[in-house]
């Protein structure tokens, strides 16, 4: 027996791809992009802001492509978060770690100054993206907290009442970034050190379920970003806490 | 050239192996999925190939093992711009099953269907002759489940988002349909040797 060719759609169990158009050129054109400030948020987390005259805008949780090049023609492409909200200055901001021995982190906290340019290409990827319609839960560690950023500031400066949430994670104060602007939205999870009063260990069931208890109507849409171990354990945390597989979207920093 | 003031990149020698834009992550293999990591075990997992078919049908775990294994050595290349070198997975040739079900001569493209739902699209040509695998063990071991273990598809001479983990099926089309990514700005063909990033490169 022969099957018919009709559009396959499988059991999709995770969420739903395709909510947000990513236009074509934008995702195609590299563009000069000038570092206009750098600011400082952990010893070892920098946050760039870079002017970009025909950027065409963004929606948090995207990022972008950047690339640098050397005398000899030499090329480094990373993929970066965007940390700053959308807004219509042509500006956006990118916090990068200090990464051991990465050849691009390592040019931005060693030799870029305002006055450089590099070139970007973006914002690239829907999926990740979250534009403030649904209720959101965000679990992010380090710097997976970037793109989770750009959402809470999205949230503050439209002045949206959809509710959002933020669980953080950092090693320590002095490691947690933007440290300074988180306000009732947000719960940090310290690792190894802590304020104190604070209890230092892992993001567990504890933190995750109360959230899920309480949830707003229509329930969340869970956003986890950063390292794989860390977004395995985030995830599966949510998972068993009731949130819906095809509910969680998930940004590994590799 | 756009030259990066003060930018000269680690030390390095050239290496053709390397499509442009890459990096050599080394000894790392990065995971980038998009969902939750499925508990899903050798039992549970099945794989079926349909659509456009003479004899669509399904394999358990020990139906594929009963194939002719095959083996792939050679390089994968990430689209967020790592290659790793010198990979060793082990599974069945994707021609083992295909020349069970045997593709209609109108067959052009397929859909690679994963058991949480992930999709992607590949044209029929870049999934025969000996260019796609089932792979289910890397490096002489069970493949992890982060890394789409207990069985994914293998296509290493496209960007590795075509190499769907978890592989559940394929359809055969005789048109191409955009899978997950590349509904989400992603190249349909995805070869890193010309740069095919994303929609338009």
């Amino acid at each position: 027996m022969t099957e018919t060719a009709d559009t396959y759609t499988p059991r999709t169990r995770f969420a739903v791809p395709g909510r947000i158009a990513v236009s074509e050129q934008a995702a195609t054109l590299w563009q000069t992009a000038t570092i206009t400030g750098i600011r400082r948020e952990t010893p070892h987390a920098a946050t760039f802001r870079l002017a970009v005259p025909d950027w065409a805008g963004h929606l948090p949780g995207q990022h972008l492509m950047l690339r640098l090049t050397a005398g000899d023609g030499y090329v480094a492409q990373r993929h970066y978060s965007i940390a700053s909200a959308p807004d219509d200055s042509r500006h956006i901001e990118l916090t990068l770690d200090h990464v051991d021995g990465g050849e691009v982190s390592g040019w931005f906290h060693t030799v870029a100054e305002p006055g450089d340019t590099v070139e970007v290409r973006g914002p690239l990827s829907g999926f990740f993206a979250w534009p403030g319609d649904r209720p959101a839960l965000l679990l992010g560690a380090g710097s997976g907290v970037v793109p989770l950023m750009s959402m809470v500031r999205h949230h503050r400066a439209q002045g949206l009442d959809v509710p959002l949430r933020l669980l953080v994670s950092a090693r320590s104060p002095e490691e947690l970034v933007y440290a300074r602007e988180y306000g009732a939205e947000t719960t940090p999870v310290f690792t190894r050190s802590a304020p104190e009063g604070v209890v230092v260990g892992r993001m567990a069931a504890a933190h995750v379920a109360p959230l899920l208890a309480e949830q707003p109507p229509g329930g969340w849409e869970a956003y986890v970003c950063g390292s794989n171990g860390f977004a395995e354990h985030a995830s599966r945390l949510l998972v068993a806490a009731g949130q819906p597989v095809d509910r969680i979207r998930i940004e590994r920093f590799g | 050239m756009n030259v990066t003031r003060g930018f000269t990149g680690r030390p390095r020698v050239h290496n053709e192996a390397l499509p442009p834009g890459q990096y050599d992550a080394g000894d790392d293999w990065p995971v980038l999925s998009a969902e939750v990591t499925p508990d899903l075990t050798p039992a549970e997992w099945s794989f079926r190939v349909d659509g456009l078919v003479e004899e669509p049908r399904s394999w358990t775990w020990d139906e594929a093992h009963a194939l002719p294994g095959s083996v792939y050595e050679g390089d994968i290349h990430c689209v967020t711009s790592w290659s790793k070198f010198g990979v060793r997975f082990g599974g069945v040739s994707l021609d083992a099953f295909l020349s069970v079900v045997r593709p209609h001569v109108s067959a052009t493209h397929v859909v690679a269907y994963s058991h949480t739902g992930y999709t992607t699209n590949l044209p029929l040509a870049d999934v025969t002759g000996g260019r796609a695998w089932i792979a289910w063990e890397y490096d002489g071991s069970p493949l992890t489940p982060e890394h789409g273990g207990p069985a994914r598809l293998l296509v290493p001479h496209l960007y590795f988002w075509k190499s769907a983990k978890w592989i559940a099926g394929l359809r055969v089309l005789d048109h191409e349909e955009a899978g997950f990514w590349e509904q989400n700005g992603y190249h349909a063909r995805g070869n890193p040797w010309e740069e095919q990033r994303y929609s338009g490169d």
